[in-house]
């Protein structure tokens, strides 16, 4: 029996969307020391739209499996819909995870919606300088 | 293919052991305490594997109780002292903060029934001093319990130092030698050891089945009681095919001890020396007291769990931490009692070594480690914000 399925794996092994996005327009980092995931999401948003997204993590095949995906949901999606992705989205989409290892896709969550944060308060520093 | 570097967790079971349990689970399968033949067989086979694995310890064959395991032995070694010592009004025990959980957590338990518990300091080096435990000792000490050798880091205690501090100050000792037994050489009485627990699946013996040594005259209590095995200090019918596979496991552990210890030890070392090329590594544990075939490195900038998973990929059986402690991923209790912040402690490598490990198998979990670790870096942002210089390296 694996710790984790098969969908897990996949994006543990072949994570998508590593790396930064230099000029983000919102980054966002959230850690979570008592399993030992730090995760940093960096978002690219184009009139609403995340065309896209990168992450850096640091933790478990879990936490990188979950950034992996998480990512991936809300690629090309509008900003609303990132907003509104949870965790049990992402842990659905992974075909699940062990009971002691679904806080690490909380994070995902997290780490997106304070990208998304930084993204309002860089956009709206913006109009007012405008 | 499969590269086993898990040794400290289990071993492969030595083809002798498990010739020796045969017979035990087939033709001769009666019960020791039966009067008939059958049983008589048993029980002649079962004396023999007693004073066998006796000998190997330098004990007499009634100072041997069989008990289910490692787990088994060091509860009832720590509860057997607690009972002694609550008759006499003494109610401190001294350990050390990086025991296994089989000792911490009895010790938790006897802490909730009013003994005080003084857990001694294991330093960076993870090796705790004869003078501490002699300073920590006091007139209502009935115990110190200190390990032979860590499961974790590998580091080898001073035990007979210790075990002569305890003697000259009338204190019961015992040593949880799971670790060290049939690695390193055991002697109960030239060690100065009251109570010793070993456990057989870590010599390549069968697993669920141990011994707790007990010098002649120290009353123990029964953890599991019943009927009158084992002079009615541990109740339940004899585990013998495990019994006679321990004994042989043990025989050929002891018997070829130098020479295996001398081949894993250059294997150790070669391994130590390959991963210290990797930067902002630290090995854990005193690099040369301890045991022929631990290794156990921190990486900065990664997380263990992915590092074992990842190398499992290239088949290399790994672990971060015991395999308790990776079912709970707390960071090793061990690795923050050594002094490792929790950053690091989470991106630790335990890899334990047998005589059956190979130099090519050495080379490649070099090359393997070094990939890993450097991929895991690749996408960590706190490898990143150390490279860019917003953070101190803890590891120089
Ligand atoms: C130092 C130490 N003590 C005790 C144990 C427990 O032994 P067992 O698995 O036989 O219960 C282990 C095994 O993990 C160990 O390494
Ligand atoms: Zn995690």
């Amino acid at each position: 029996m694996a710790l984790y399925s098969e969908k897990v794996m996949d994006h543990f092994r072949n994570p998508r969307n590593t790396g930064v996005i230099e000029n983000a327009d919102g980054v966002g980092e959230v850690g979570n020391a008592k399993c030992g995931d730090i995760m940093k999401i960096y978002l690219k948003v184009e009139e609403d739209i995340i065309v896209d997204a990168k992450f850096e993590t640091f933790g478990c095949g879990s936490a990188i499996a979950s950034s992996s995906m998480a990512t991936e949901l809300i690629k090309g999606k509008p900003v609303s819909e990132a907003l509104a992705l949870t965790n049990q989205a992402v842990v659905e989409a992974l075909d699940g995870l062990p009971p002691h290892k679904v806080h690490c896709s909380v994070l995902a969550e997290e780490a997106i919606r304070k990208a998304l944060q930084d993204y309002y308060g860089k956009r709206d520093a913006k109009d007012i300088c405008e | 293919m499969t590269i086993y570097l898990d040794n400290a967790a289990t071993t492969k079971m030595r083809k002798t052991a498990i010739a020796a349990m045969l017979p035990y689970l087939d033709t001769i399968y009666g019960n020791p305490s039966s009067l008939h033949s059958a049983g008589q067989d048993a029980a002649e086979a079962l004396l023999q594997a007693r004073q066998r694995i006796a000998g190997r310890i330098g004990a007499s064959p009634e100072e041997i109780i069989f008990t289910s395991g490692g787990s088994e032995a060091d509860n009832q070694a720590l509860i057997s002292a607690a009972r002694i010592g609550h008759k006499q009004g003494k109610r401190h025990i001294i350990s050390t903060a990086f025991e296994h959980h089989a000792v911490l957590h009895t010790l938790e338990k006897l802490a909730k029934e009013g003994f005080e518990i003084t857990l001694l300091d294991v330093h960076e080096n993870g090796i705790v001093l004869p003078q501490q435990a002699a300073d920590a000792i006091r007139e209502d000490t009935c115990l110190v319990s200190v390990m032979y050798a860590n499961n974790e880091i590998g580091t080898i205690q001073p035990i007979e130092e210790i075990g002569a501090i305890c003697r000259e100050r009338k204190v019961l000792f015992h040593t949880d030698a799971v670790q060290a037994a049939g690695h390193l050489p055991i002697d109960v009485k030239e060690q100065n050891i009251d109570m010793l627990s070993l456990s057989a699946h870590k010599f390549h013996g069968p697993k669920g089945i141990g011994v707790l040594y007990v010098k002649k005259g120290i009353p123990i209590t029964a953890v599991i009681e019943g009927g009158a095995q084992e002079r009615g200090r541990r109740a339940g019918t004899e585990n013998i095919s495990a019994i006679m596979g321990m004994a042989a496991a043990l025989d050929e552990a002891c018997t070829h001890m130098d020479d295996c210890a001398g081949r894993v030890r250059i294997l150790r070392d070669k391994l130590i020396a390959g991963l210290t090329q990797i930067p902002h590594a630290i090995l854990n544990g005193d690099a040369g007291r301890r045991l022929p075939g631990n290794v156990n490195f921190c990486f900065e900038g990664i997380e263990g769990e992915s590092l074992l998973l990842l190398l499992d990929d290239r088949g290399i059986c790994a672990s971060s931490g015991s395999a308790c402690t990776s079912g709970s991923l707390e960071p090793s209790h061990v690795l923050l009692a050594i002094g490792r912040a929790h950053d690091i402690a989470h991106g630790s490598l335990r890899l334990t070594l047998s005589e059956e490990n190979t130099e090519e198998e050495i080379g490649y979990t070099i090359q393997a480690v070094k990939e890993v670790v450097a991929y895991l870096r690749s996408i960590s942002p706190i490898w990143r914000d150390l490279v860019d210089g917003k953070k101190d390296f803890m590891i120089k």
